[in-house]
């Protein structure tokens, strides 16, 4: 009974949109007019078919490669943090602050920041770098996405931290000290230890990034809009059903979205399941 | 003598209560009657509509008592409205979208009288622009004229004395802009995107001077990017700008509201934008008097022409209750509330002046869009937006010029405009297809 009001809210705002979506996918429709074409799989073939749709998926990449630093950092801060320091919990809150502002506000700070004669160039100038020297850091092709990347590790990096560090938090202490009077240097602890303790944290971590990289949206739209090849598989859509109103051809484009999101789904409880089996 | 006084107020009470009765008993009632009652008036001017539109309605009430305006302004106006106008209730007046197609006026407008009916007072070249078998659905707010916002100290700094007329002339003022001043000669805008898109208004009636050309002609050409024809024209000019680096030093971190501040102080040289914007950077600086705003530098046998059109037109929800009344306050904005005239554009009232902003187009023949014919109809924006070139949807396709002129991408222009070509021919062969 007291499930109801939940479980209404989810079939009404988000089964039924969905099935509305897969409905859609279906049909050739420009959003406003009363008329809808039923074209069977033509959406989805189109977007099997043409390439521009899923090259982009491309820009996926880098966050992934981002990701995977930005998890790597994240242990490094998390160890750190594990140790008895002065004021680890104000460096922990400074780090996760991030993850607390809207991504819109993020997004619009360092468009000011990356913008030329903005607060990075005026900081490279003062350290010596010449003004004229310096790339466009979104305007630059071969840079944009790096630069964006950057952001989104910024923004995300905190969240991962505290993770790990709750997860380091959990271990033994006891199994620590055994190590420390048996000789264990701190290398060998983090291997032998730490590392272990934390796999499935890890790669739950590394799974959500997979996710989170197909993903990417905010970030992008706001600072460039997609301009000068930073668009992504999400941005793509949006374009393609509210500037070009191709709403089914977006709808299927949503279905593969959701599809893929499903199949990495599918991997992680997988990966799970294998991993409490090994570890009984 | 108090008895006397309460008998008379009694008088006037039943009197009053009788009527009252009467009113509602009478179904159409009259003229007068009629024109009683709330409307509820749905506008894009969020901006306005604490301000300005509270005098309107204060004087509107005073004209009609008994009337009552209610307003609701939306900001995202033409995703909303639509989404609105799948119930009955979309206020009483509105703002036409632009979304809704000219098969649909009649299920969901008044129609509001006959160009022949109506040119007797208004401009009629701004009247078909919503137009439905011969009955006019919406009324423009204020027609704008196309052409390029410049800072005139700036110009004349440079030592540019008469305006130019042909894009190769507008280049070399920039250049000399560059040389001679420290402004930036053009700024293209390209973050907010739908500013280079104002480009695309030029392609029709200032580079061709022919009114057909983008609803009934381009939409019959299999290759409109050749060389030579406006658009190849216009945004090789775009292109050539860029290429000489006579912009922003970096294009995709423009700002908008800072655009309009840079142009006032003269800080920027010039932008291409509707009439529109001219009071907005006017007033957004302490220097309107250098504020100008020339006809777009071509000409075809030594006459400029100027894209000119309706800005959003007012129309009548075809479920009103209002419906008279509703006529009335749309003739009052129109004809009375001097709205057009102070928001810089052309009001639809023939005998209004011209606006102050259009003083140097004062030789150029404005040229405004014909409505597609019966053949035609939506042919323009079907293929545009399906072939995927979004002439006036996909801001990434103007992008992609700036960035091919700047060198991040290997394509040239020509590139550009045969992908162009190429798409636009197999979408619009497509639609022949079938006829």
């Amino acid at each position: 009974m007291f499930l109801f009001v939940p479980l209404l809210f989810l079939f009404l705002f988000t089964y039924l949109p969905l099935g509305d979506m897969v409905r859609l996918s279906f049909f050739k429709w420009d959003g406003i007019s009363k008329k809808k074409e039923f074209i069977g799989l033509k959406n989805y073939i189109e977007v099997f078919s043409r390439p521009e749709y899923f090259s982009v998926l491309k820009v996926s990449l880098y966050y992934f490669a981002g990701s995977v630093i930005q998890i790597a950092l994240a242990l490094l801060l998390a160890v750190i943090f594990s140790k008895k320091l002065k004021f680890t919990n104000l460096f922990k809150g400074i780090i996760f602050f991030p993850y607390l502002i809207n991504g819109v506000a993020i997004s619009f700070i360092f468009l000011y920041f990356y913008k030329a004669g903005g607060t990075l160039d005026t900081i490279l100038v003062k350290m010596g770098f010449e003004q004229d020297k310096l790339p466009l850091w979104l305007g630059d092709p071969k840079i944009v996405n790096i630069s964006l990347v950057f952001v989104s590790v910024w923004r995300y990096i905190g969240q991962n931290v505290v993770m790990f560090n709750g997860a380091i938090q959990s271990i033994d202490t006891q199994i620590f000290e055994a190590s420390m009077i048996d000789g264990a240097s701190e290398w060998q602890q983090f291997k032998y230890i730490t590392f272990p303790s934390i796999k499935p944290i890890v790669s739950l971590n590394l799974i959500l990034a997979v996710k989170g990289a197909i993903n990417v949206f905010e970030i992008p739209y706001i600072m460039t809009g997609g301009a000068s090849g930073s668009a992504t598989f999400v941005t793509k859509t949006i374009e393609t059903a509210f500037k070009l109103k191709k709403i089914g051809l977006a709808s299927s484009m949503g279905v593969v979205l959701l599809t893929i999101i499903m199949l990495v789904t599918f991997v992680q409880e997988w990966v799970f399941k294998r991993g409490e089996k090994n570890g009984q | 003598m108090k008895t006397k006084v309460i008998g008379k107020a009694a008088a006037v009470l039943a009197a009053a209560v009788s009527m009252a009765v009467f009113n509602g008993c009478s179904k159409g009632g009259n003229e007068a009657e009629s024109l009683k009652g709330t409307i509820t008036v749905i506008t894009n001017r969020t901006d306005l509509v604490d301000t300005d539109f509270q005098n309107y309605k204060k004087t509107f009430e005073a004209k009609f008592p008994g009337a009552k305006v209610e307003f609701e302004a939306m900001k995202d106006y033409e995703s909303d409205i639509v989404i609105r106008m799948q119930t009955k209730e979309y206020g009483d007046v509105l703002m036409l979208p632009d979304a809704v197609s000219s098969g649909d006026f009649a299920t969901y407008f008044e129609p509001l009288g006959t160009v022949e009916e109506l040119s007797d007072k208004y401009r009629p070249e701004f009247l078909t622009t919503k137009i439905s078998n011969g009955q006019v659905y919406g009324l423009a707010a204020l027609a704008k004229a196309q052409g390029i916002v410049y800072n005139k100290r700036i110009f004349r700094e440079a030592g540019i004395t008469s305006s130019p007329k042909t894009p190769e002339e507008f280049i070399a003022d920039l250049e000399l802009i560059k040389e001679k001043t420290d402004a930036i000669p053009y700024y293209t805008n390209y973050h907010a995107g739908w500013t280079l898109t104002q480009w695309q208004d030029h392609a029709w009636g200032s580079l061709t001077g022919d009114p057909d050309y983008h609803n009934n002609k381009i939409v019959r050409d299999r290759t409109p990017f050749d060389e030579g024809k406006s658009n190849y024209i216009l945004y090789k000019m775009l292109w050539d700008i860029c290429n000489k680096g006579l912009i922003e030093s970096d294009p995709v971190t423009s700002d908008w509201e800072m655009s309009k501040i840079y142009l006032n102080e003269g800080k920027i040289a010039s932008m291409l934008l509707g009439s529109w914007a001219v009071s907005q950077i006017e007033n957004a600086g302490n220097f309107p008097q250098d504020v100008g705003y020339m006809a777009f530098p071509y000409n075809i046998d030594g006459v400029q022409y100027a894209s000119a059109g309706s800005d959003y037109c007012y129309a009548i929800n075809v479920n009103s209750s209002h419906k008279a009344l509703a006529k009335e306050w749309i003739k009052f904005m129109i004809e009375e509330s001097g709205f057009a005239i102070s928001q810089g554009g052309i009001s639809l009232l023939k005998s209004d002046p011209m606006p102050s902003n259009l003083k140097e187009f004062a030789d150029v023949k404005l040229i405004v869009d014909n409505p597609a014919t019966e053949e035609n109809q939506d042919l323009f924006d079907k293929i545009s937006n399906e072939s995927e070139v979004g002439l006036y949807s996909l801001e990434k396709e103007k992008q992609r010029i700036v960035d091919s002129a700047l060198g991040k991408t290997d394509e040239s222009f020509d590139d550009i405009m045969a992908d162009w070509n190429r798409k636009w021919s197999k979408t619009a062969d497509s639609y022949s297809a079938g006829k």
